[in-house]
């Protein structure tokens, strides 16, 4: 569905708006990083606004802290309509290693809703364009949830007929797990 | 002069080529001292949860629904690829892999969840002591980690009725 809107809505380009509500300033240089001749991402029509009046993609680094909320929720009210939220690095994604101190209050996604994730602390600026280039539905996204059970217990059994004696040693024939 | 000066801007413009990376289209591999994403391997862990008790980020939660079975569950949310659960793994179970590709829609998907079997003591069918506060601290024992709300719980009885949770993210807006 998001890449459904991204295709529909912003076909020709992206311009991104950049907000940091706290964080340290890391994801701020890879963002920016992004942005240079090297990693150039206007091939992809990504450009970087002032304001959030004329952005379309609020790109937020660093959790929502207890001084900055708000002005980060009036920022997103600020957007015009059809509008994205990345939550770039570990402290937008989830918080952030200070999760539970008294200025932080958690994820962006507590103030705001967030549409993609880019975690990585911080992350590389492939990442970051990885990232952006799967919301537009350029490349295939590669993460997925691993379960993974044991479903052979892995405690040996020994049976008293396989049991064979050699010398002073006692050798096991075969060893089978239950 | 400046017609000169032309032909040699021309021709520096000429010698710059082009630096930017055809990433998407190619891949990049990431320098040999990156750490990425931490990959559990489910064959060689015992469930030590030596890697929950270090985690600084609390993102490695440890549940035991009953003597046999510990559930460890990688949430992968606020992990910062500190390296410090593999660093601290007895069997080498977790190895940060190059892996920075990890963007996506929902924050679920960087979740690893293991099931693994323990052992018990083949005579008394129970290993563990009654502990004392410091090995409380240390959280020996059963541990049981919110799995169904993420969260991480401070200590192996906070479970008991009076004991304040380690609460999570909690947001007042006013």
């Amino acid at each position: 569905m998001l890449k459904n809107l991204c295709k529909k809505m912003f076909a020709r380009s992206l311009w991104v708006y950049h907000a940091n509500s706290g964080g340290c300033n890391g994801c701020d240089i890879e963002v920016l990083n992004v942005l240079t001749p090297y990693y150039d991402v206007e091939r992809f029509g990504i450009k970087l606004v002032g304001s959030p009046r004329h952005a379309d993609v609020m790109l937020c680094q660093g959790p929502a802290m207890r001084s900055t909320v708000k002005a980060l929720q009036r920022a997103y009210e600020a957007m015009p309509a059809p509008k994205l939220v990345f939550a770039i690095g570990s402290c937008a994604c989830g918080g952030g290693i200070w999760f539970d101190t008294y200025s932080v209050l958690g994820p962006v996604e507590k103030a705001i809703p967030v549409d993609f994730y880019i975690p990585g602390c911080p992350p590389r600026p492939e990442a970051i364009v990885y990232g952006v280039a799967a919301a537009v539905g350029l490349v295939d996204k590669k993460t997925a949830p691993v379960q993974i059970k044991q479903l052979e217990l892995p405690i040996p059994r020994y049976h008293p007929g396989d049991l064979r004696g050699e010398g002073e040693l006692v050798v096991y024939e075969k060893v089978e797990k239950i | 002069m400046s017609i000169m000066g032309k032909f040699k801007e021309t021709i520096i413009c000429l010698k710059a080529g082009r630096v930017t990376l055809p990433y998407p289209a190619q891949p990049q591999i990431a320098p040999p001292t990156f750490r990425g994403r931490p990959i559990f391997d489910a064959a060689k862990c015992i469930g030590c949860a030596g890697c929950a008790n270090n985690c600084p980020a609390r993102e490695i939660l440890v549940f035991d629904p009953c003597q046999e079975v510990r559930i460890l569950k990688y949430l992968g949310r606020r992990c910062t690829y500190c390296g410090r659960c593999a660093d601290v793994c007895p069997e080498k179970a977790i190895t940060m892999s190059k892996d920075f590709e990890t963007g996506t829609g929902s924050i679920g998907d960087l979740q690893q969840q293991l099931e693994l079997f323990m052992s018990t003591c083949q005579r008394c069918g129970r290993c563990f002591k009654k502990p004392s506060v410091l090995e409380q601290l240390k959280m020996t024992g059963y541990r049981l980690d919110d799995l169904r709300d993420e969260r991480w719980i401070f200590r192996s009885q906070s479970y008991l009725e009076g004991e304040p949770l380690v609460d999570d993210i909690r947001i007042e807006l006013d």
